[in-house]
C-alpha cells in the first residue's frame, strides 16, 4: 500500500512539473503596477503547490511505521480493470473511424456476452436496441450527430427519411 | 484598348468554359444529404453566437435548406479551434462556419498554423458597428469632455471591454493613439458582462455594439459618445461620428460565413444562394434595423478579396499594439 | 394588485388545455435529458428553441419553461442513482444522494430531491413575482472584486469537505484549479498549457469532461473490484410507505429548505456566480448548521435537501438578471434570451415596462412547469428505481455507452472522450490513494470565475491587493468566508478544551 502511495504521489509530482514547465510560456510573476498575477502565474504556482504537496505525501509515508497489509491490487482485479480499460480503448479508437453504431454494439457484445457471461437473449436485445435508441434519442430528437466514419453513406437514406 | 478587349473576350470565353464544364455537374440540384454543421467561432451566449443562432432560426423557419443546420460552438482559444477544425475539414461539403473579426486576428496573434486564405468564402450578412459609451450618471457629453477625464484621470481611467487582443482591444488602442491618452484596459468574459459592469459602475467607459448596449441605452443607464461609423447609425440620431467630429476612426466587426477549403462549387453555389435567400427575409432585415447592424451583402472573390484587405489592415493595428507576431 | 391582475392573465393562458399538454410533455422530454449524463437543459432548450417560432409564443413559453425546469429535475436522478452529476450544478446531491442509493435508499433520495426542487422552485418564484423589478439592482452592484469575494465563500463554506487527509486535499484542489487554467487565458488572450499541441485543449477542459470521467468510469472501474463481494447498489424497493416516510421526513428539514432557497435565489440572481455555488454552499451551510454533522456525506437526507431546493432556487433566480439587465448567467439562459430577441423582446430594464404579457406569462408558467415536474417525476421514480435492479454487468456496460456518448455530445469531440477515459482511470487510481474527488470537481468548476475576477479587479485597482476588503460588499462576504474557515477549527479547539480536564479537579 505505502509503495502504491510513493508511486503515485511521484507521478503527481512529475505531472505538476510538466505543468509548471508548460505555464512558463506566459509570464509567472507579479506585475506591480498594470495588474498582478501574470497568465501563467496561476497554473504555475498551483503546480508548484502540488509538487511541494506531492513531496510531502512522499516523505510523510517513509515514515509510518506500519504498513497497510492490503495490497494495492490483487491479481485478478487488476485482470478485469486493464481488460475492461482495453475494451474501452479499443472502442474509442474505433469510433471516428468506423462510427459510433459499429464500435458501441462490438462493446455491449463483448461485455455482456464475454466479460459478463449473460445469455444471447439479453445480449442480444441490448446489443441492437442501443443503437436504435442512440439514433432516435440523440440524432433525430436531439439533433446531435454522432461519428459514423466509412458507415455514412448507409445513413443518408435515414436523414432524408427522418429529418 | 485592345488590350481591354482582349481581356474581356478572353474573360468571357473563360466564363462559358467554366459554365460549360458545370452545366453536367447539374449545379441547381446540388443538396445538402445530411445535416450541415455550423460551426461558431465564439462560445455560447455571445453576441456572434446568438446571431449564428438567429441565422439558423431563421433558415428552419423559411425553409431555406433542406436539412437541418446544426449550430456546433467551437470558441477555444479566440477561435483557433474552430480554424483548426475547418482546416481539417477540407473537401467536406456539408460544414460551414460562422465567424467575426477573430478569423483575422487569431491566426496573426498566434500561430496555428491555418491560413485563411485557404478557405472558401460563402458570404458576409452585415457588418457590426461599434459605439463609445459613458455611463449616464457621468458629466461627460461630448468626445471632448471624454478625452479631458481620461487626460485627467491619469491612466487609471478603466476601459472595459472583451479579452486582449480582440475586436475591443484594437478600438481602444485606436482611440489611444489618436488622442494621445493611456486607459486600463479591463477585459470581461463577453460584451453583456462589459455593458453591465459600465451601468453598475465598476468601468468608466466601453467601446459596446450597440446591440449589446441597446436595451440599457433605452432604459436612460448609458449614454453614447460618439460611433465608429462614417454615417450616423439610425438608432442614435443624435450621437456624432468619430468622421464628423475630425477623427478617422473606422471600424467594423464583420459577420459572415465561410466553408473548408475544396468544398465543391455546386455546394457553394446552394450555400450562397441559401445565404442569398436568408439576407431577403424580413425577419432579418428587421433585426439589422433594431439593432443598428449594417446588411452588407457581400459573396465570392470580393469577399475573398475584403477578408485579405482586412487581414493586412489587423496586421498593422496588432503591431501599433506591439503585439503581432 | 396590478401585479396579480398581471399574473392572473398568465395563469389564464397557461392553464388551457393545449398548454397543459405541451407542460407535461416539456417536462417528461426534459427530466430524460437532464438525466442523461453530459446533457442537460441548454440541450433541451437548444433544440426546442427553433420549434418555438412555429407555436405561438403563449405555448413556446411555457413549453421552454417546462423542459428547463424538467431538465433541473432530472439532474439529481443521475447524481443519485448513477453518482454521475449530469450538471455541474447536481455536483453537491452526489455527496449524499449517492450513499444514499447505496443503503438502498435510492427511492428515498430521489423523492426528497424531487420534494425539495420543489420547494426550492416555488419559493424563489414567489421571490421572484414580488421583487424583481428592484432586485435588478443588486445584480448591479455586483463587480469584479463581489464575484472573487463570492467564489471565496463558495469555495470556505466547503472545507471540511475532504477527507481526513489535508494534504491529499489541498492536492487534489491545487490539481482542479490547475485544470482549470487549460485553454485560454482571457486577460492576455493567450493560449496556455495546450499539451501535445492538440487543438481539443484550447477549449479547456469542461467540468462535464471531468465529472464524467471521474465519477462514471472512475466509478465504475472501483466498483468492478468490490462487486465480488458486494455489489454497488442494493437493489432497492418502493412502496407507498416509503414514500409517506419521506414526505414526513421532509416535513422536519423546513429550515434547510427555506433557507436553502432563498440563499439559492440570491446566489443564482447575480449574473456569473449561478447555480453551481448555490448549491455548494447550502450544502456546506446546512452542515455546519446541523446538529448531526458527522452525518453528512454518508448518506442523509438533509444532504440531499440543501443542494436540491437550493440548485432549482438558483435556476429560477438566474432568469432574472436574464430578463432584466439582458446578461445571460448560464449557456442554457443565454440561449433563452437568443429566443426572446427573436420573438422581437428586448431584454433588459425596458421589458418589464413595455411587455409586461410575456414577463408574466412567463412567471406564470414557471408556477406551472413546476408543479408538473414535481407531479411527473414523483410518478417515474418507480420507473429510475426498477432500472437500479438489472445485473451489474448489464447496468455498467449501458454506463459505460452512456459516458462515451454524452461525453461526445456536448461538444461533439473525440478529444473529450479520450479526456474522459484518462480522468476515469486516473481518477480511479487516484481514488484507491484516498484521495478525495470532490474538492477536485469543485476546484474545476469554481477555477476560472476566480482566476478572472481576481486578475479583473487587481487590473481595474492597479494592483491594489487591500481593494477586496475596502469595497464594503465584498469585504462583507470575505469576513463571512474568514469566519466559515475558522469555524470548524474554533470546534476543533474548543472540543479539545472542554476534554482537557482543568487541573483544578
Amino acid at each position: 500500500m505505502l509503495t502504491a502511495d510513493r508511486v503515485i504521489a511521484a507521478a503527481l509530482m512529475v505531472l505538476s512539473a510538466y505543468f509548471m514547465w508548460h505555464a512558463t510560456a506566459l509570464p509567472i510573476g507579479w506585475n506591480g503596477m498594470t495588474g498582478g498575477p501574470g497568465g501563467g502565474a496561476f497554473p504555475f504556482w498551483l503546480s508548484a503547490i502540488m509538487f511541494v504537496t506531492a513531496g510531502a505525501i512522499i516523505v510523510r509515508s517513509f515514515r509510518i511505521k506500519f504498513d497497510n497489509p492490503d495490497t494495492f491490487f490483487d491479481q485478478e482485479t487488476l485482470r478485469a480493470v486493464l481488460v475492461v480499460i482495453g475494451s474501452l480503448v479499443v472502442t474509442i479508437t474505433l469510433m471516428p473511424w468506423a462510427g459510433a453504431y459499429i464500435a458501441l454494439p462490438l462493446f455491449l457484445l463483448w461485455y455482456l456476452k464475454v466479460f459478463g457471461k449473460h445469455g444471447w437473449t439479453l445480449t442480444l436485445l441490448l446489443t441492437l436496441g442501443t443503437p436504435v435508441f442512440l439514433f432516435f434519442f440523440f440524432e433525430v430528437t436531439l439533433k446531435i450527430l454522432l461519428p459514423k466514419g466509412f458507415t455514412e453513406p448507409l445513413f443518408i437514406p435515414l436523414y432524408a427519411r427522418f429529418f | 484598348m485592345t488590350y481591354a478587349i482582349t481581356r474581356r473576350i478572353a474573360s468571357a470565353a473563360l466564363a462559358s468554359a467554366v459554365l460549360l464544364a458545370a452545366a453536367p455537374l447539374a449545379a441547381a440540384d446540388w443538396k445538402p444529404q445530411k445535416p450541415v454543421e455550423m460551426v461558431i467561432m465564439a462560445g455560447q451566449g455571445g453576441g456572434a453566437d446568438r446571431l449564428a443562432r438567429l441565422f439558423q432560426s431563421i433558415i428552419q423557419k423559411e425553409n431555406l435548406s433542406s436539412m437541418p443546420i446544426l449550430p456546433v460552438n467551437k470558441g477555444g482559444g479566440s477561435g483557433a479551434e474552430a480554424l483548426r477544425y475547418l482546416k481539417d475539414k477540407s473537401g467536406d461539403d456539408h460544414v460551414i462556419m460562422a465567424t467575426l473579426n477573430s478569423y483575422y486576428t487569431t491566426p496573426l496573434r498566434t500561430d496555428i498554423g491555418v491560413n485563411i486564405e485557404e478557405f472558401t468564402p460563402l458570404a458576409r450578412m452585415a457588418l457590426d458597428t461599434f459605439v463609445l459609451w459613458v455611463n449616464a450618471d457621468s458629466d461627460i457629453q461630448t468626445l471632448d469632455d471624454y478625452v479631458a477625464a481620461v487626460k485627467a484621470s491619469g491612466g487609471s481611467w478603466k476601459m472595459g471591454g472583451t479579452g486582449t487582443g480582440q475586436e475591443d482591444s484594437l478600438v481602444t488602442a485606436m482611440l489611444e493613439t489618436e488622442f494621445g491618452i493611456k486607459v486600463t484596459y479591463v477585459p470581461f468574459k463577453g460584451g453583456g458582462d462589459v455593458a453591465k459592469n459600465l451601468v453598475g459602475g465598476h468601468i468608466d467607459s466601453s467601446v459596446n455594439n450597440p446591440s449589446e448596449a441597446l436595451g440599457f441605452y433605452q432604459a436612460g443607464k448609458l449614454r453614447p459618445i460618439a460611433a465608429f461609423t462614417p454615417d450616423r447609425i439610425d438608432v442614435f440620431p443624435d450621437t456624432p461620428t468619430m468622421t464628423e467630429l475630425g477623427h478617422e476612426l473606422v471600424y467594423w466587426m464583420q459577420r459572415s460565413f465561410v466553408a473548408p477549403s475544396g468544398m465543391s462549387p455546386e455546394a457553394v453555389a446552394y450555400y450562397t444562394e441559401m445565404f442569398e435567400k436568408l439576407n431577403a427575409t424580413e425577419e432579418w432585415k428587421t433585426y439589422t434595423q433594431e439593432k443598428a447592424l449594417m446588411a452588407d451583402f457581400l459573396t465570392g472573390d470580393a469577399l475573398q478579396a475584403y477578408f485579405l484587405e482586412e487581414r493586412a489592415k489587423h496586421g498593422d493595428l496588432l503591431g501599433a499594439m506591439g503585439e503581432g507576431s | 394588485m396590478e401585479l396579480m391582475a398581471h399574473l392572473a392573465d398568465g395563469f389564464a393562458t397557461s392553464l388551457t388545455s393545449l398548454n397543459l399538454l405541451i407542460v407535461v410533455i416539456g417536462v417528461t422530454v426534459g427530466l430524460f435529458i437532464g438525466a442523461m449524463p453530459g446533457l442537460g437543459s441548454v440541450n433541451g432548450v437548444a433544440i426546442i428553441l427553433p420549434i418555438t417560432f412555429i407555436v405561438p409564443p403563449s405555448s413556446a413559453i411555457i413549453l421552454l419553461a417546462a423542459i428547463y425546469y424538467g431538465a433541473m429535475y432530472g439532474g439529481a436522478i443521475s447524481s443519485i442513482l448513477l453518482g454521475i452529476p449530469g450538471a455541474s450544478t447536481a455536483v453537491a446531491t452526489t455527496f449524499d444522494g449517492r450513499p444514499m442509493a447505496q443503503k438502498g435508499q435510492a427511492g428515498l433520495a430521489l423523492i426528497a430531491a424531487a420534494c425539495a426542487s420543489f420547494v426550492g422552485g416555488t419559493i424563489s418564484v414567489v421571490l421572484f413575482t414580488l421583487f424583481a423589478a428592484p432586485l435588478a439592482d443588486v445584480a448591479l452592484a455586483f463587480g469584479p472584486a463581489e464575484e472573487f469575494a463570492l467564489v471565496l465563500l463558495a469555495f470556505t463554506t466547503f472545507v471540511g469537505l475532504g477527507g481526513d487527509d489535508v494534504l491529499k486535499t489541498l492536492m487534489m484542489i491545487c490539481l482542479g484549479l490547475a485544470l482549470s487554467t487549460v485553454g485560454l487565458d482571457l486577460i492576455s488572450g493567450q493560449p496556455r498549457l495546450i499539451f501535445f499541441d492538440q487543438p481539443g485543449f484550447y477549449s479547456g477542459i469542461s467540468f462535464l469532461v471531468l465529472a464524467i470521467g471521474v465519477y462514471g468510469i472512475g466509478e465504475i472501474l472501483y466498483t468492478i473490484e468490490t462487486q465480488k463481494s458486494a455489489p454497488s447498489v442494493t437493489p432497492a424497493k418502493l412502496t407507498f410507505g416509503e414514500l409517506w416516510y419521506g414526505v414526513k421526513e421532509l416535513n422536519k428539514h423546513w429550515k434547510t429548505m427555506s433557507f436553502g432557497s432563498i440563499l439559492g435565489f440570491f446566489v443564482g440572481m447575480l449574473p456569473a456566480a449561478g447555480a453551481t455555488p448555490a448549491a455548494l454552499m447550502s450544502y456546506g451551510i446546512a452542515k455546519l448548521m446541523s446538529k448531526t454533522p458527522e452525518r453528512f456525506g454518508k448518506g442523509t437526507i438533509e444532504g440531499v435537501i440543501a443542494p436540491e431546493t437550493s440548485n432549482n432556487a438558483a435556476s429560477t433566480g438566474s432568469l432574472l438578471p436574464m430578463l432584466t439587465l439582458g446578461i445571460p448567467g448560464s449557456p442554457t439562459t443565454a440561449l433563452l434570451l437568443g429566443g426572446m430577441v427573436m420573438w422581437g423582446l428586448v431584454p433588459g430594464p425596458m421589458l418589464f415596462i413595455e411587455q409586461p404579457d410575456f414577463v408574466w406569462g412567463l412567471i406564470s408558467s414557471l408556477y406551472t412547469a413546476n408543479v408538473a415536474a414535481v407531479l411527473v417525476n414523483l410518478a417515474l421514480i418507480p420507473l429510475f428505481v426498477w432500472a437500479l435492479r438489472m445485473p451489474f454487468t448489464v447496468l455498467c456496460s449501458l454506463v459505460f455507452i452512456l459516458c462515451i456518448v454524452g461525453g461526445f455530445a456536448p461538444s461533439q469531440k473525440m478529444h473529450d472522450v479520450w479526456l474522459i477515459l484518462g480522468f476515469g482511470v486516473g481518477g480511479y487510481l487516484l481514488r484507491k490513494a484516498d484521495y478525495p474527488m470532490a474538492p477536485l470537481v469543485l476546484a474545476l468548476v469554481l477555477g476560472p470565475l476566480m482566476e478572472k475576477s481576481f486578475r479583473q479587479t487587481l487590473i481595474s485597482e492597479q494592483g491594489n491587493v487591500l481593494a477586496f476588503i475596502e469595497r464594503p460588499l465584498s469585504g462583507t462576504f470575505i469576513a463571512i468566508s474568514v469566519i466559515f474557515f475558522l469555524l470548524p477549527m474554533l470546534k476543533h479547539v474548543n472540543r479539545w478544551l472542554g476534554r482537557k480536564p482543568s487541573p483544578a479537579e
